[in-house]
């Protein structure tokens, strides 16, 4: 019961279509979550039944204890949008202070968020002439607003320059550690792997897995890739002994489960006199991602 | 919920100072109230009527026709447009309820309106009252225009706004508000001119006709301005004026139900907004 979102069995359908089919899923206070998945996977569907805006044909959603909508679950939750777009002749002061105002919190605090997400210069300049990042800047600092228990972040980092999106989840790190739990949605594996403290994913409306990063690995049990080159003339005979995949004349590539690593480079050792070279390449995060968004439809068409 | 319904109005409020929908309705109706009372000054010599009775009752009936179109291009993107923007979804995000945003929005727009009314309306009235000679008669009829003309206003933006909330899309909002326009404001009164010639005299002309004409908002501004003022020169449907078989102030009630019901029912469909 202390968890601040809890989601169970959630689908729900647009005419017909299902766009989340038995999503499970839990938030705890100060914990940052992850959401990945395809275009069209339903993220951003899932985070507007989390605010109430559409209506679960079955499963329960719960935010801080209550249904999505009713009033104490909006004053829980805090919202960033895929696109941000404000009012284009307000300026970004006038924008967080119309937001603090529907929230009933102080105006004093208007100042310390902008300084919070580096926009004081721009204050007090219209919207309309912000860039992206600038609009998207004033997006988080309007999901800041009087220390939401629940943040809905629908891919805050989308059109960020790297030092941006660094900046960006250090904002969110430090809202997460005072006390605030982190739902985001993302397409970028790298940023997601240490700025969260877990990761969903969801594949065509279902959650195909759900973990840290290491335990998703492990689960999903992925071969560790060794290329091998080979010297002139010494291809074929190593292609007769190992098998794998020719690549070219030279090149060969051997697939190794995770336990059979060290194994196989003993008997390629054995070999060295036939090898030029060998590269490691363990699987990525790509490779982790495109497994678990693979598993899901193929259990889907039946 | 009194400051959250204020947030909505201050933020909307500063949205038509800053597109200059206030300057722009002032000197439009500023401007037409002046040619009319220049145009009553030229004519009003002749009758026993004062200049600011005489305008008055012209400026009534342009009224019908400025105010309605006025107040719907203020107010018909205010839903739609945000809904399209997205800006509407971070709005419901917060605590605020949706019927507060609807009437906060139109609380503002309809301030806005009625600045514009009072100003353009308010200056030319006191430049009239000056330069003629003007009795007490022509001061009420003109307060009661400038009143009947905010309340025709307010109409007209719930109007909007409900067209807003029940179309979500900005280009079918725009189309309905030029078809609700021209529906009350033109059609109607066609219509009925078109039934009571086929009607004839009877009980269609005495006692139905009447209710109908009531029953549209700017006719029931026009009729109760009209009705009000016993030297009005009038003709057409605005005969009916003098022959009323209700009093007068049954006109403002037909007025207080259309206000109450475009807010119940555009506030109702905000509630079911997907934004
Ligand atoms: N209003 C709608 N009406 C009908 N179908 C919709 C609607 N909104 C979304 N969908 C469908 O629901 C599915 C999920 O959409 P959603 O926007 O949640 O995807 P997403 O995971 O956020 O994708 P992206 O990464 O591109 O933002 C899509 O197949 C989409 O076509
Ligand atoms: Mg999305």
């Amino acid at each position: 019961m202390t968890e601040t979102l809890a989601i169970k069995a959630l689908c729900l359908s647009f005419g017909g279509q299902k766009v989340l089919d038995d999503v499970s899923l839990s938030v705890q206070p100060g914990e940052r979550l992850a959401l990945l998945g395809h275009n069209g996977a339903g993220k951003s569907t899932l985070f507007k039944t989390v605010l109430g805006f559409l209506r679960p044909c079955s499963g329960t959603v719960a935010v801080a204890g209550h249904a999505p909508g009713s009033d104490p679950a909006r004053e829980a939750v805090n919202y960033l949008p895929e696109v941000v777009s404000f009012q284009r002749n307000l300026s970004g002061r006038e924008v967080l202070s119309y937001f603090s105002g529907l929230r009933g919190t102080p105006k004093a605090e208007v100042s310390d968020l902008l300084a919070r997400v580096g926009l004081l210069e721009a204050a007090d300049r219209a919207v309309g002439a912000y860039s992206k990042g600038m609009r998207q800047r004033l997006g988080l600092a309007q999901a800041l607003i009087g220390t939401p228990r629940l943040l809905l972040l629908d891919e805050p980092t989308s059109g960020l320059d790297p030092v941006s999106r660094h900046e960006f989840y250090e904002v969110i790190a430090d809202a997460a550690a005072r006390g605030s739990a982190v739902l985001l949605s993302s397409h970028g594996l790298e940023e997601v792997q240490d700025k969260t403290d877990r990761i969903a994913i969801l594949a065509r409306g279902r959650l195909t897995a759900e973990g840290t990063l290491a335990e998703l690995a492990h689960r999903a049990g992925l071969p560790t890739t060794i290329r091998i080159s080979a010297r002139p003339g010494a291809a074929d005979a190593l292609h007769g002994e190992f098998g794998g995949r020719r690549i070219n004349g030279c090149r060969l590539d051997l697939d190794c489960a995770q336990g059979a690593k060290v194994d196989l480079l003993a008997r390629l050792g054995r070999h060295h006199d036939k090898l030029r070279d060998i590269d490691i390449a363990p699987p990525g995060l790509t490779d982790i991602y495109r497994h678990f968004s693979r598993t899901g439809p193929t259990e889907n068409q039946t | 919920m009194s400051t959250r319904i204020g947030t909505v109005f201050g933020q909307e409020l500063r949205q038509a100072r800053r597109n200059l929908w206030v300057i722009l309705a002032t000197a439009v109706l500023g401007l037409f109230a002046l040619a009319l009372a220049l145009f009553g000054a030229g004519q009003g010599s002749g009758l026993k009527v004062d200049v600011l009775t005489l305008t008055a009752v012209s400026l009534a009936t342009l009224s019908v026709y400025l105010i309605p179109l006025i107040a719907l291009l203020m107010s018909y993107d205010s839903i739609s447009g945000e809904v399209e923007r997205g800006s509407l979804a971070l709005t419901f995000a917060t605590p605020v309820r949706r019927w507060e945003v609807f009437v906060g929005k139109f609380l503002a727009q309809t301030v806005a309106v009625c600045v514009a009314i009072l100003i353009a309306f308010g200056t030319v009235g006191c430049v009239i009252a000056l330069l003629s000679e003007t009795g007490q008669d022509g001061i009420f009829a003109w307060l009661r225009l400038m009143l009947t003309a905010g309340g025709l206003g307010a109409i007209f933006v719930g109007i909007g706004l409900m067209v807003s909330a029940l179309t979500c899309r900005t280009a079918r909002a725009a189309a309905a508000a030029v078809g609700v326009w021209l529906l009350l404001v033109v059609l109607y009164d066609v219509a009925l001119l078109g039934a009571i010639m086929a009607a004839g005299e009877g009980i269609f002309a005495t006692h139905v006709f009447p209710w109908l004409v009531i029953a549209n908002p700017a006719d029931a501004f026009r009729l109760y301005n009209l009705a009000m003022i016993d030297a009005a020169p009038v003709a057409g449907i605005d005969g009916l004026a003098q022959t009323l078989p209700f009093p007068p102030v049954a006109a403002l009630a037909a007025l207080g139900i259309w206000l109450v019901a475009t807010i119940a029912i555009g506030s109702a469909r905000t509630r079911r907004i997907v934004p």
